[in-house]
């Protein structure tokens, strides 16, 4: 029994070692980023120190002169303009493909299954066609629509739905509200936990999404912050500004690392649900 | 019979918004690219011939086709074993009742939330010739290594960022799957006086299969579709000596840059149907493999 516990603390200690060294593996990269924006270009290029020998300001302030602060007010109205909408459409469908009987429901949801297997790289060159005839291209309606609903978040909400207790909709049917109404009144505040998941997800999609600005948008003034890090990089990279880059780089993990803090449990139960559904 | 009509109605009208999203954004590109890739099409004069099978040979002729396969295999091979592993490990860890697993788990999650670019941008600041890596490296060992001009090194760069990054969602995934094995198998095991480690591999890893499965899943069609990363840290050439140049990459080159868009379509079918065939492929074998224990 001693033996056994020995054993025990020893296998703790194991553990504890091996989460701490993972653990500073995963931060070690942050943090010199962190230190190197704070640091001057001449002590960048020089090398040799790890923590800056005076802290300067000076990589934040290029970076805010830069169109950068442009960038993310444009990623922040296209990602809640999308979300928006995708938790509007996506619910909507999800609901009814659980809950309303109509013809064809079946058909559509095999359907659906099948196009979630094909890679966006096949659409992507027609995409862009379809969005050019639209006359969408170097607007942010392109991302904005063609972002505006996601197969896999239907489906989520489709499992989600499928356990949602029913009398709740029959009482309210019985008073006499419409389907619209009672999915709008009812419906969807009771699925808030589902559609917190959803909302954290295609947030965090549409602010890191890289390729559609890539070929959508060309105007600098209307970059996304992905693409506009991007660019950035491009022009400080030779002169071995990266203090500048870096600054961009850490300011746009903040807007996600603040929705990550406040609705931290949305974005650990969300994965064993879209695990369920993929 | 008149409440039928009423719910056909609603139904339709609860997906209406999706389906037409759908139509436009994925069907109608989907049956355009069918057509596409039989035609040679110029995106600037909508000039469009058809040439049949024509693009496919060409894309088997050329050279930067056979570079792409092959860092996208080797990209492939490397990343998605290696990240099911790590994040199924940690995930046990974590699960193995101790204190503060919130706190690790947040921590580790980080990862995941950076962006494809800032993460990309972070990599190529630690990896640079008068990078931390290079520095240390050279402190250590006194040789100056170059990871991202040497086309040996650059891919195996772009290799741990994925890995790096991908683990904590995948590690997430796993940590689910692990709370839903039943205690009393552990406790069996305990008393056929198994250590830890046996746990793992004789209950745990069995029990994991379903999860495993959708993780390597997952990891093959996320790994076969490297996009950012190659992009960002070759400035959209996929160089040193095409040593980034990944199937997507070379779609993009194809598609926006020789503007050849019935060639970069072609090339997309191909890395869908490769797509398709391995991830078969790969279930199949790790069935068979369930089935026989």
């Amino acid at each position: 029994m001693i033996r056994m516990k020995k054993n025990n603390k020893k296998l703790k200690i194991i553990v504890y070692t091996l989460l701490i060294i993972y653990s500073i593996f995963t931060l070690a990269p942050f943090l010199w980023s962190i230190l190197t924006s704070f640091k001057t270009t001449a002590e960048i290029a020089a090398g040799g120190t790890i923590f800056p020998e005076s802290w300067s300001l000076k990589g934040y302030e290029t970076v805010l002169a830069s169109q950068l602060p442009t960038w993310v007010v444009n990623s922040l109205l296209v990602a809640l303009l999308t979300t928006g909408i995708n938790l509007i459409f996506n619910t909507m469908a999800g609901y009814a493909l659980a809950r309303i009987d109509f013809k064809g429901r079946h058909v559509l949801f095999s359907m659906l299954l099948a196009l979630i297997m094909i890679p966006s790289q096949v659409t992507m060159i027609p995409l862009y066609i379809v969005v050019a005839k639209l006359g969408l291209v170097d607007t942010h309606w392109s991302i904005i629509l063609t972002t505006m609903i996601n197969i896999g978040y239907i489906f989520m909400m489709r499992q989600f739905f499928v356990n949602f207790p029913r009398d709740v909709e029959e009482a309210a049917t019985m008073d006499g509200l419409s389907k619209m109404g009672t999915f709008f009144r009812i419906v969807l505040p009771n699925a808030k936990a589902a559609v917190a998941t959803q909302a954290v997800f295609v947030f965090m999609g549409v602010w890191n999404e890289f390729m559609k600005p890539l070929l959508f948008i060309s105007s600098p003034d209307k970059y996304m912050l992905t693409q506009g890090l991007n660019s950035l990089a491009k022009a400080y990279k030779t002169a071995t500004q990266w203090d500048v880059i870096m600054a961009g780089a850490l300011i746009s993990i903040i807007p996600i690392f603040i929705i990550y803090i406040v609705l931290n449990k949305y974005f650990i139960t969300s994965n064993d649900q879209t695990a369920g559904v993929k | 019979m008149g409440n039928k009509r009423y719910l056909n109605f609603q139904g339709y009208s609860f997906m209406m918004p999706a389906l037409l999203a759908i139509l436009f954004f994925t069907i109608v590109p989907v049956v355009y690219a069918f057509f596409m890739m039989f035609y040679k099409v110029d995106i600037l004069s909508g000039a469009r011939t058809f040439i049949g099978l024509d693009n496919f040979r060409k894309i088997f002729e050329d050279p930067k086709f056979w570079a792409s396969f092959t860092n996208t295999f080797r990209y492939v091979l490397v990343v998605v074993p290696i990240q099911t592993m790590i994040a199924m490990a940690l995930a046990a860890l974590l699960n193995s009742k101790i204190n503060f697993s919130r706190g690790f788990l947040m921590i580790m999650f980080i990862p995941t939330l950076t962006s494809s670019s800032a993460m990309t941008l972070i990599f190529m600041w630690l990896f640079n010739n008068n990078g931390l890596m290079a520095n240390v490296i050279e402190q250590l060992f006194g040789t100056k290594v170059e990871f991202l001009t040497n086309p040996s090194l650059v891919l195996t760069v772009i290799m741990a960022m994925n890995i790096f990054s991908t683990v904590p969602h995948f590690m997430v995934v796993f940590l689910s799957g692990l709370q839903d094995i039943p205690e009393s198998l552990y406790e069996a095991a305990s008393l056929d006086g198994a250590n830890s480690f046996k746990k793992f591999l004789h209950v745990t890893v069995p029990q994991l299969m379903p999860i495993t499965f959708y993780v390597i899943t997952m990891g093959l069609v996320g790994c076969f579709q490297i996009f950012d990363q190659a992009f960002i840290l070759s400035g959209g050439t996929g160089g040193p000596q095409n040593s980034t140049l990944t199937f997507s990459l070379y779609i993009y080159q194809l598609a926006f840059t020789s503007n050849d868009m019935g060639r970069a379509t072609a090339l997309a079918f191909v890395l869908g149907t490769i797509i398709f065939a391995v991830t078969y492929i790969v279930n199949k074998l790790l069935k068979a493999d369930e089935v026989n224990g």
